[in-house]
């Protein structure tokens, strides 16, 4: 065997998983990641799923099987899913618009999307309800419709239409931005209309990132607590969301029974990310292999 | 279909892109704009394809007034420089495109298209790779792709922008020949920028000198290098000796030189072009152009020759004789081309 043999060999034998990379600090890194991850993360959350099983199997299905609380987790997830698709189409314009329309004040526009980050949820929820309330300056027209928003599911939905728009701004915008002008010039010149354009060359491209903002979104809206709880009336079985409920077992010292519900969003919410993850995965895989 | 192009301005705030071009192209005609880079020509360009509005002058082809209609009603195939493809869709789905989103009186059947498709993969020869994306190609074969789906509309004038300006230098080369068979099976009327002198040389039908937003010459290959419009134009298609000269009584000085200026000449100051391989090199004592040789790097039959004229150091391709560095020559040009400066 020669020397230089030898040597090519000997790292492959030691560790055969860890690819070779000339990046230093991998070992470090990773500890570092785990510890934290544990910590903050994955302990609490342990947590949450063991605690429920004081009640035994039989004991946790009696409490997400009742009617109350499937209400609630149709409420809550119900609602989520309806705010994310109409961010969906929001964000996507608004990005749009930040990205291609050069407008006076459009700094302070694209600063504007972020505040939903920024402000406590509690402070939009308020703002919200005074304004969409029977005696709102809002309201007040609307209810002369016949159309109620505070106190109803509608207004549980414009709450987290109002936190989750961010996400899928600040997710689509920096794709729009790479997206190069070429490509829809070329389209043009190809005898494409601009609604041809949009639909099958921007469309596609932006698709993998407006759907993680749309997940994000929607994530963030199920597990939505402090903007919904003023908005919503909070009327078990017609506008309770779920985290409400948790409250609710928490301060009747029912602590087995609001993990056994958390777990239930935990569940629920893990499965919707993970189906918009792996549709995600393959448009992103597209063209890219 | 002749193309006219009727004065053309275009200005991006204060930056004057094209000052007034005009310019015509014949059926069936190769045609360059080179120049360098800021000179206006891939704007000239983006106004033929509709993609810019220029704001004077007018444009026509075969007849039709092209200022009038959309960048989609055109009709005009364009290739970008960095391709343009459309990532997500397959190499087939690219060149499809343009069929794709006709309207359904006018777009042909899906069978029909596929055939168009294979007929256009086996002319830029890339049978076979119709399933691949995009990124899965090399930028020649990417280039060559964006070739075939400007093609696919059944273009009436085929633009070029850069296109082998993202290439290395040999696949260029490869694509240079090529790209003028496609021309040349096709007849299409194709207008191509560059800023690569060699590329549109060794290409073009003729070569459209552009710079500053201006037109320097408009002529055949040869007669650009041969007999270039202006020292600018002199300087940029090739190497060459360019000094500053004198014309008085009939005798043009240039650089401690005296010869005899070519009859007719007027009076006054000039720039004194020639080209390498249209000089002979003497031995110092001889009459000609003093100049002192610094670096000489042999290849093949003629050498490269650094060398010191009036000052300034210019490049040439010269016979392997007398090339030592550090002697002094004497150039002895056959014939001097003069521009008044």
């Amino acid at each position: 065997m020669t020397p230089s043999l030898a040597l090519a060999r000997a790292p492959r034998a030691r560790r055969s998983w860890r690819k070779a990379s000339v990046l230093p600090g991998f070992p470090l890194a990773l500890g570092v990641t785990l510890t934290w991850l544990s910590l903050i993360f994955l302990i609490p959350l342990s947590a949450l799923i063991l605690r429920p099983w004081e009640l035994g199997p039989a004991g946790i299905w009696a409490v997400v099987t009742d009617p109350r609380v499937l209400a609630a987790l149709r409420i809550s997830f119900g609602s989520a899913a309806l705010a994310a698709l109409v961010n969906a189409g929001l964000g996507l314009l608004i990005a749009w618009v930040l990205v291609r329309h050069p407008f006076p004040g459009r700094r302070l526009v694209d600063a504007l999307v972020d505040l939903p980050f920024a402000l406590p949820t509690a402070v939009a929820g308020i703002a919200l309800t005074a304004i969409y309330a029977p005696n709102g300056p809002l309201g007040q027209p609307l209810s002369a419709l016949g159309i109620q928003v505070a106190y109803t599911p509608l207004g549980i939905i414009l709450a987290l239409i109002f936190v989750g728009l961010p996400f899928v701004v600040r997710t689509v915008q920096p794709v729009l931005e790479d997206l190069s002008k070429d490509v829809e010039e070329a389209a043009l010149t190809l005898g494409a209309t601009p609604p041809q354009t949009a639909w099958r060359v921007v469309m596609p491209a932006v698709a993998p990132a407006l759907l993680t903002g749309v997940g994000l979104a929607f994530a963030r809206a199920a597990g939505e607590y402090g903007s919904v709880i003023f908005i919503a009336g909070n009327m078990p079985l017609r506008s309770e969301i779920a985290p409400l409920l948790i409250v609710i077992k928490l301060e009747q010292f029912d602590y087995a029974g609001a993990a056994a519900v958390g777990l239930a969003m935990l569940v629920l919410s893990f499965t919707g990310l993970l189906i918009l993850n792996s549709v995600q995965g393959v448009l992103a895989s597209r063209g890219r292999a | 279909m002749p193309l006219i192009v009727a004065n053309i301005a275009k200005r991006f705030g204060d930056h004057i892109a094209l000052d007034g071009v005009s310019l015509e192209a014949r059926q069936g005609e190769f045609l360059a704009l080179l120049g360098p880079s800021g000179s206006g020509k891939t704007t000239l360009l983006r106004v033929l394809a509709g993609l810019e509005r220029p704001d004077e002058g007018a444009v026509s082809f075969g007849g039709e007034d092209l200022l009038a209609m959309d960048a989609r009603a055109r009709r005009i195939g364009m290739v970008f420089q960095h391709y343009a493809l459309f990532r997500h869709m397959s190499v087939a789905q690219n060149i499809a495109f343009g069929l794709e989103v006709r309207p359904a009186r006018a777009r042909p059947s899906p069978a029909e298209i596929r055939k168009r498709v294979d007929r256009l993969l086996e002319l830029v020869q890339l049978e076979g790779l119709g399933g691949r994306y995009p990124a899965q190609l090399s930028g020649g074969q990417r280039q060559r792709v964006a070739l075939a789906r400007a093609l696919a509309i059944e273009p009436r004038m085929l633009l070029l922008d850069e296109p082998f300006g993202a290439l290395d230098a040999r696949v260029r080369r490869d694509l240079r020949a090529w790209l003028r068979q496609i021309h040349d099976e096709t007849g299409l009327t194709t207008i191509f920028v560059t800023h690569d002198q060699e590329e549109a040389m060794d290409l073009a039908d003729r070569v459209a000198i552009l710079r500053d937003g201006r037109l320097e010459q408009v002529d055949t290959p040869e007669k650009i290098y041969e007999s270039p419009a202006s020292a600018f134009v002199f300087s940029f298609v090739g190497e060459g000796v360019q000094l500053t000269g004198d014309v008085a009584d009939g005798v043009l000085s240039v650089a401690g030189w005296r010869t005899p200026a070519p009859a007719g000449t007027p009076a006054g100051p000039v720039m004194v072009s020639f080209r390498g391989e249209c000089a002979d090199m003497l031995p110092a004592a001889a009459d000609g152009l003093p100049a002192r040789i610094l670096t000489v790097s042999r290849r093949g039959g003629s050498s490269r020759v650094t060398c010191e004229i009036g000052g300034q150091i210019f490049t040439l391709e010269a016979p392997k004789s007398l090339t030592t560095p550090g002697v002094e020559v004497r150039l002895a040009p056959h014939a001097v081309i003069l521009h008044p400066r």
